[in-house]
């Protein structure tokens, strides 16, 4: 029986705890008496039978949807679209999930006769997936029957001629998505539910749609009324989405969304990685040993090397719910699934809020996690991670703990690095930012062929990692990173400091000497659900 | 040239005349030296002689279907055929046959249980292309259906065939109880087997119909069998050449099948045989095209078109070869 995650007070017996540090770890003495430790719950079971769960699914939908072969005939046109490289994180050992789902609803489709199959990596503005990231998601069987004949690409977010333009919401929000999806007889939609925020309306309005119809959402008003984007019924940016789902269904496009969760199994039980998912006071002598053998030797490598092994390492996830159907009330089910896994009660916020930032985030899977990344990491996913109210106090102090270093993936993000160097030097409002400098990034045509024909975010991307942000930055008093490059913390706008204690001392000058301190054990993924 | 010393009837008188008992040589020399070590071996060591008028027993053959491979489950044997395997058949096999290995994913959900893969059969290099790509925990722990009258046809073949793939007889030209509870005991033993069904290798590059043996010992052990196409082989080594020639070669592995309820051997072996031309179709054409036929039920026989020699021949060449998979050109950053 997996034990839930649960909230430690720190005392003098408490052993040093872990933080993640990009692709290194550290291990910190937290003051006792003040201080808590949030954990999270241990792997939940997984399914036994996935292709048995996932066929069950297909043929039992949720809400008001007919079985997928009942909707399935010969001479239609079928659509499968599916999460991107985003998820899940880190990518997962194959099978991916999202193959396995593919082709069982392939094998309907070929059971009914359907010829007129397109299958869409739904990327919205990422970068388009490489053959190899395609492979690994659908699988080798399903990428070499549709890609050689240009039945399986990435949606193009950018392209005037396969968007489809469905209406307005009524709050004048303009629903544009991709064509092929929009003009199906059924689009499948195939999702990977790592968080809470992933998924329902926001897998079809999102990921297929354009920049025209993203900016609706993705913009500092929205991320600032979303507290938080991770909790739908609190979320702005989810109840934006779900208006446009309305306009998508009674413009007739008809959805058949199936949704899947994941286990907390990152790091999985055996491996020198396995003690990273454990805690710390359970560790055994082959675990420190391990530990230390490994933190002694990734100190010791260069940055690319300790990059390159991270960015191999793929996660034995495991599948603990798939459910299909109708959009809202499979998400509803999802929700409920992700939760069970995530949701760790905490009693009272903190004054200072500590994190431990891993080596990946949604944009840099195989890439770098340059600062902006970074930044978005920790003040955009990690301090939205709750429901009620963030787990640190308005004014509070948010310590993080990563390398920051001041580097950039040239053909991933060629647009960050001008938003770092001319927008960040300039200034670091968002709502300056917003107002002067977006349309210029968004519209910028060489930008828009990078993300088109390379390999590039869009232009307007490091813009929406900056509002994602948004929300923190609002309630915080003061953000310190620990181990970062001074220069690029600087430039981010936030106090750099050498170790956890400086930073816990400069901390002191906002919330004074005995501020309550609260340390996020993230990974594997948890949510706070403070009250 | 030099000259004979003595004339050829001098020899023979010569001989003649030598002090020996002429009948004791004349019998030594048709005997040969078995007979001759027998007359100098003492009495008590010697094999009896049959008495006149009494049948002799029959002799046991120890080869064939019942050579005893018992030991060649023992950990040396074990260690010396992982040996044999990953340091001569595998980098043999890898410039040989060049392998693209497609399908392990579906053998994911079977946590390393024991299995039967069946594999369709063209030349002596599927067995040990096989052995280089059935992946762990499988490959060290599997032991292989070989034909009796073939791999244990004398002491050498058989001891051969036992240590370096791990064969134990299988009779294909009668059916014995003794094949099948070896089998059978190994597979409980949580050992795997590779078997092809077809009972021998291609004569003309198509299939021959499956036996019932993978799909009895399925459903006698209770195991999932996991049907394996090998395409390419028979251009490396086709029956009746002696001398390999490198070519690529494609190994597809599908999803493990469990006999259904109430399903008997030859429904399944149907089904077993199927589901490897389902595989020989994706192999030549792709996974959708091959899955789109087969609910059709157009999925084509793995034994060809039912025409005249030639013809069959003739539409050998209308499958495509196993396509690479291009190497990946990203930029190192």
């Amino acid at each position: 029986m997996p034990r839930p995650g649960f909230v430690l007070d720190v005392d003098r017996s408490t052993p040093p705890v872990l933080f993640h540090h990009g692709e290194q770890f550290k291990l910190e003495k937290l003051p006792p008496g003040r201080s808590r430790i949030i954990y999270p719950g241990e792997p939940l079971d997984p399914l036994e039978d996935i292709d048995g769960a996932i066929h069950d699914a297909l043929v039992n939908p949720t809400g008001d949807s007919e079985p997928l072969p009942a909707l399935l005939r010969p001479g239609m046109k079928l659509t499968i679209a599916f999460d991107d490289i985003s998820l899940p994180l880190p990518p997962m050992k194959r099978p991916d999930i999202r193959q396995r789902v593919i082709e069982q609803v392939l094998d309907m489709a070929a059971a009914a006769g359907v010829d007129d199959v397109h299958l869409i990596a739904a990327l919205a503005l990422h970068r388009r997936m490489t053959e190899d990231e395609l492979r690994h998601a659908v699988g080798d069987r399903v990428y070499d029957a549709f890609a050689p004949h240009g039945l399986l690409y990435n949606h193009d977010a950018e392209d005037p001629d396969n968007l489809a333009f469905l209406g307005t919401t009524d709050k004048g929000e303009e629903v544009e998505i991709n064509k092929r999806a929009a003009e199906s007889d059924l689009l499948v939609y195939v999702n990977i539910n790592i968080v809470s925020m992933d998924g329902g309306w926001k897998s079809t309005a999102t990921g297929l749609s354009s920049y025209k119809s993203l900016r609706h959402h993705h913009n500092v008003k929205t991320m600032q009324h979303s507290k938080s984007f991770m909790d739908r019924h609190a979320s702005e940016l989810h109840s934006s989405n779900w208006r446009m789902g309305k306009v998508l269904k009674d413009s007739g496009v008809k959805v058949f969304q199936i949704e899947t969760t994941i286990n907390n199994n990152v790091f999985g039980t055996e491996g020198p990685m396995a003690v990273l998912q454990k805690r710390e006071w359970e560790w055994n002598t082959k675990d420190r040993m391990s530990f230390m053998a490994m933190k002694a030797g990734l100190d010791r490598m260069s940055a690319r090397s300790r990059r390159s092994i991270f960015q191999a390492y793929r996660a034995p996830h495991q599948l603990t719910s798939v459910q299909a159907g109708e959009v809202e009330a499979v998400h509803e089910l999802t929700t409920a699934n992700v939760l069970k896994q995530h949701l760790v009660p905490v009693e009272g916020q903190t004054d200072i809020l500590t994190m431990g930032l891993p080596y990946i985030c949604p944009y840099n899977v195989n890439s770098i996690m340059n600062p902006i990344l970074v930044m978005c990491l920790g003040l955009g996913y990690f301090f939205n991670l709750y429901r009620g109210k963030p787990p640190v106090r308005e004014g509070g102090v948010l310590i993080m703990s990563h390398p920051t270093p001041w580097e950039f993936h040239p053909v991933h993000h060629p647009s960050y690095i001008d938003f770092f160097e001319q927008v960040l030097s300039e200034t670091t409002d968002p709502i300056r930012i917003e107002a002067e400098f977006e349309k210029s990034f968004a519209e910028d045509e060489w930008y828009r062929h990078l993300y088109r024909t390379s390999y590039a975010y869009h232009g307007v991307h490091p813009f929406y990692m900056w509002y994602w942000c948004s929300h923190a930055m609002q309630h915080l008093g003061q953000v310190i990173i620990v181990g970062g490059d001074v220069r690029a913390v600087r430039r981010l706008g936030f106090k750099p400091a050498s170790t956890l204690q400086d930073a816990l001392e400069m901390a002191s000058d906002v919330v004074g000497r005995d501020a309550t301190i609260t340390h996020i054990h993230n990974p594997p993924i948890l949510m706070a659900d403070v009250t | 040239m030099s000259r004979i010393p003595i004339t050829k009837k001098q020899a023979t008188e010569l001989v003649k005349s030598l002090p020996v008992n002429r009948s004791v040589a004349a019998s030594a020399a048709r005997a040969g030296g078995s007979a001759v070590a027998r007359r100098l071996t003492p009495s008590v060591l010697r094999a009896p002689t049959l008495p006149g008028g009494v049948e002799p027993l029959p002799v046991e053959s120890k080869v064939g279907a019942n050579y005893d491979t018992d030991w060649a489950r023992s950990y040396p044997a074990r260690a010396a055929r992982v040996l044999l395997v990953e340091g001569v058949v595998k980098p043999a096999m890898d410039l040989l046959a060049t392998p693209t290995v497609e399908g392990l994913d579906r053998l994911e959900d079977l946590d390393g249980r024991p299995v039967v893969f069946a594999a369709n059969h063209h030349s002596h290099v599927d067995t040990p292309l096989l052995l280089s790509v059935i992946p762990e925990p499988w490959r060290h722990h599997l032991f292989i259906g070989a034909a009796a009258d073939y791999f244990f046809g004398n002491r050498v073949t058989s001891t051969l065939s036992a240590l370096v793939i791990g064969a134990i007889p299988i009779e294909r030209t009668k059916v014995t109880r003794n094949s099948a509870d070896q089998a059978a005991e190994l597979l409980d033993d949580g050992w795997s087997m590779l078997i092809f069904p077809e009972g021998g290798r291609s004569p003309d590059g198509w299939g021959q119909a499956f036996r019932g043996g993978a799909a009895y010992l399925s459903l006698r052990c209770g195991v999932p069998v996991v049907p394996v196409h090998v395409e390419g082989t028979g251009r490396v080594l086709r029956k009746g050449k002696n001398v390999p020639r490198p070519s690529p070669t494609t190994v597809t592995f599908g999803t493990p099948l469990m006999p259904l309820e109430g399903e008997d051997s030859r429904k399944l072996a149907a089904r077993i045989e199927l589901a490897v031309a389902e595989l020989a179709d994706e192999a030549s054409s792709d996974w959708w095209q091959a899955k789109r036929r087969a609910a059709a039920g157009a999925t084509p026989s793995l034994q060809g078109p039912d025409h005249g020699a030639w013809r069959r021949t003739w539409a050998l060449g209308d499958r495509k070869a196993g396509r690479r998979r291009p190497k990946r050109t990203w930029p190192e950053l």
